[in-house]
């Protein structure tokens, strides 16, 4: 409970500083519009407004304080306005709509999710035979431990120019630099899962006479579950911000990433802070469900209540 | 056909040469441990290189590892201007105001209770949210130059940096801060002779993770607008002109600079603290 207040103080002190940042990084547009519009301005010119400072500029017209949270092309936009375009263009839009965040996040996610599902395959399997090949370990693993201090994602613009060359595009690109994202990381925390087991444990089934797969099944999966869990969580983020950097480089029309990009060139930056909010509510959603399986396959597998 | 053939020669050769090792008794020296993967990685080359001019691949497909080295002995003064303009002015520019905003920000979060309970679990929700994303925003606000890759930098490593050094900070157990306490020690001097020491294997955790994270958001923030130099810029630009030679030069140099970046912090790890366990073997 005292967490709980803890957090909300917290967000609202956030929130707080984020509407008054808003004043200083807005007023010079608000005070440009209310010259046009023939309102008192103090000082008159723009030269003048330029070199008296932000803070000289709040100062001198706090009539325009109200009008920085509701400017139209803000340069940082209030809450309150990224909360609206949020709602407007998740539930009062049709789904189908080119202009509905639902409709883009969904374009996003089934990358995000296809591309996931890939690396995390890919990369269980990988893990399960640098545990059950010596040769494996000790050729394959230590570039897979180099790769995570390599920026991949620099990979990105390339793989989805490569494939569209030969033929293909459309989701399976994007879904191809989520999965090599989200490989490294599951093949690293599952080899580490899969040794977690300790000599006693190995030995006690050596006793039993149960063989190599007996073994696997019986032992190191389970074992294993807690160290999955930990890199699918990251895995997943990562898989994410691939999807996200895959729809940058070919200027493609729907998704997140679009939204972003079309954001920033046309100057909504409405646009853009709600598209960011719904990549990391979608991010938060991802992480919770994985923790929400994690939850019953642990309790399944007797690992912890 | 000659050079497929080749290519699967060799491959067989490289995994027949590991087996022998990884099998052999001297598997536990530090030599093979080093070996084993260095054969691996020349025999993938080899492989690569065999491949590629024996099925005739296309260059804006796939170039050769020998076509992509010419490229960068060839482009040596470009590569080193996008690495001064990429890693050095802007991942590392943002890692240390980052890393050292998170850290002071750790120690007065660390003083009070209320606001630790408060800040850690935002703290945690943030480092798992795609904040690269705020790059077009940034850019908008900071201009083109490094100063905004330097700021999206900034944004990405002060959340996990905050969350393990807080974590850190609260490592010391009661009986070594009682201990501190009957030696009258003050705050300052408890934080500097026990806290901070007991904190650093964390901070160097947040250190290295940071270190990735930071090449990330200064190449990804270069997608969005950035002067006619770095190599998130070259990197668009050369895709676009199908020059996939230059683009896998890049990706050398970000992989080389990636590494050492995290080589050198894991290196000042080991030799501050050289006392903890992991670090003894």
């Amino acid at each position: 409970m005292k967490t709980f207040f803890a957090v909300l103080t917290v967000l609202a002190a956030i929130i707080a500083l984020w509407y008054a940042a808003c004043v200083p990084m807005n007023i010079k547009g608000v005070l440009d519009q209310a010259e046009r519009a023939g309102a008192e301005v103090t000082p008159a010119t723009p030269k003048a407004r330029r070199d008296l400072g932000t803070m000289g500029l709040v100062a001198n017209n706090s009539f325009a304080i109200g009008d920085t949270w509701v400017q139209e092309r803000p340069r940082l936009p209030a809450p309150h306005q990224v909360a609206v375009e949020l709602w407007q263009t998740t539930v009062e839009k049709k789904i189908t709509s080119k202009r509905s965040l639902i409709y883009h996040g969904q374009v996003t996610l089934s990358a995000t999710l296809l591309g996931f599902a890939i690396g995390t395959g890919l990369g269980i399997l990988l893990a399960v035979g640098i545990v059950h090949s010596r040769v494996m370990d000790m050729s394959v693993m230590p570039w897979a431990i180099v790769s995570q201090t390599i920026p991949i994602i620099a990979l990105a613009p390339m793989i989805i120019v490569v494939l569209y060359s030969i033929g293909v595009q459309g989701i399976i690109p994007k879904a191809v630099i989520s999965a090599y994202l989200s490989f490294f990381p599951v093949v690293v925390g599952m080899v580490k899962g899969l040794r977690a087991p300790d000599a006693m444990q190995l030995d006690l089934l050596k006793t039993y006479n149960a063989s190599t797969s007996q073994g696997f099944w019986k032992l190191r999966l389970p074992s294993s579950m807690p160290y999955l869990f930990a890199s699918l969580k990251i895995g997943i983020a990562a898989s994410l911000v691939g999807a996200i950097v895959g729809e940058l480089p070919t200027g493609a029309v729907s998704g997140l990433g679009a939204r972003l990009l079309a954001g920033s060139y046309y100057g909504q930056t409405v646009q853009i802070w709600s598209a960011l909010f719904a990549a990391a509510i979608l991010a938060a959603l991802l992480v919770a469900l994985l923790g929400l399986i994690e939850r019953l396959v642990l309790k399944r597998m007797g690992v912890s209540a | 056909m000659v050079m497929v053939v080749l290519a699967v020669v060799v491959w067989c050769l490289g995994w027949w040469l590991n087996a022998r090792l990884a099998a052999s008794p001297a598997a536990q020296t530090r030599t093979v441990q080093l070996l084993v993967p260095a054969i691996f990685g020349i025999t993938v080359l080899l492989v690569w290189e065999l491949l590629v001019r024996g099925l005739a691949v296309s260059l804006v497909i796939l170039p050769a590892p020998s076509v992509i080295a010419a490229r960068f002995a060839d482009s040596l003064p470009i590569l080193w201007q996008d690495f001064v303009q990429t890693i050095l002015k802007g991942a590392l520019g943002g890692y240390v105001i980052g890393c050292a905003a998170a850290f002071l920000t750790a120690i007065l979060v660390d003083r009070s209770d209320f606001l630790r309970r408060g800040l850690l679990p935002v703290g945690n929700f943030v480092a798992a949210l795609p904040i690269v994303g705020t790059a077009p925003i940034l850019v908008m606000w900071f201009g083109f130059d490094w100063q905004s890759k330097a700021a999206v930098v900034v944004v990405m490593v002060f959340f996990p940096m905050l969350v393990n050094t807080v974590a850190g900070l609260r490592e010391t157990s009661a009986i070594q801060r009682d201990l501190m306490q009957t030696y009258a020690a003050s705050y300052w001097q408890a934080f500097f002779k026990l806290r901070l020491p007991a904190a650093l294997p964390f901070v160097f955790n947040g250190l290295k993770i940071s270190t990735t994270l930071a090449l990330i958001g200064a190449i990804v923030a270069e997608f969005f607008g950035s002067p006619t130099v770095g190599m998130g810029f070259r990197i668009s630009t050369s895709v676009g002109q199908l020059a996939l030679d230059m683009v896998w030069a890049e990706i050398v140099v970000a992989a080389l600079a990636g590494s050492a970046f995290y080589g050198l912090v894991a290196l000042i790890e080991k030799t501050l603290t050289f006392w903890h366990p992991s670090q003894r073997s």
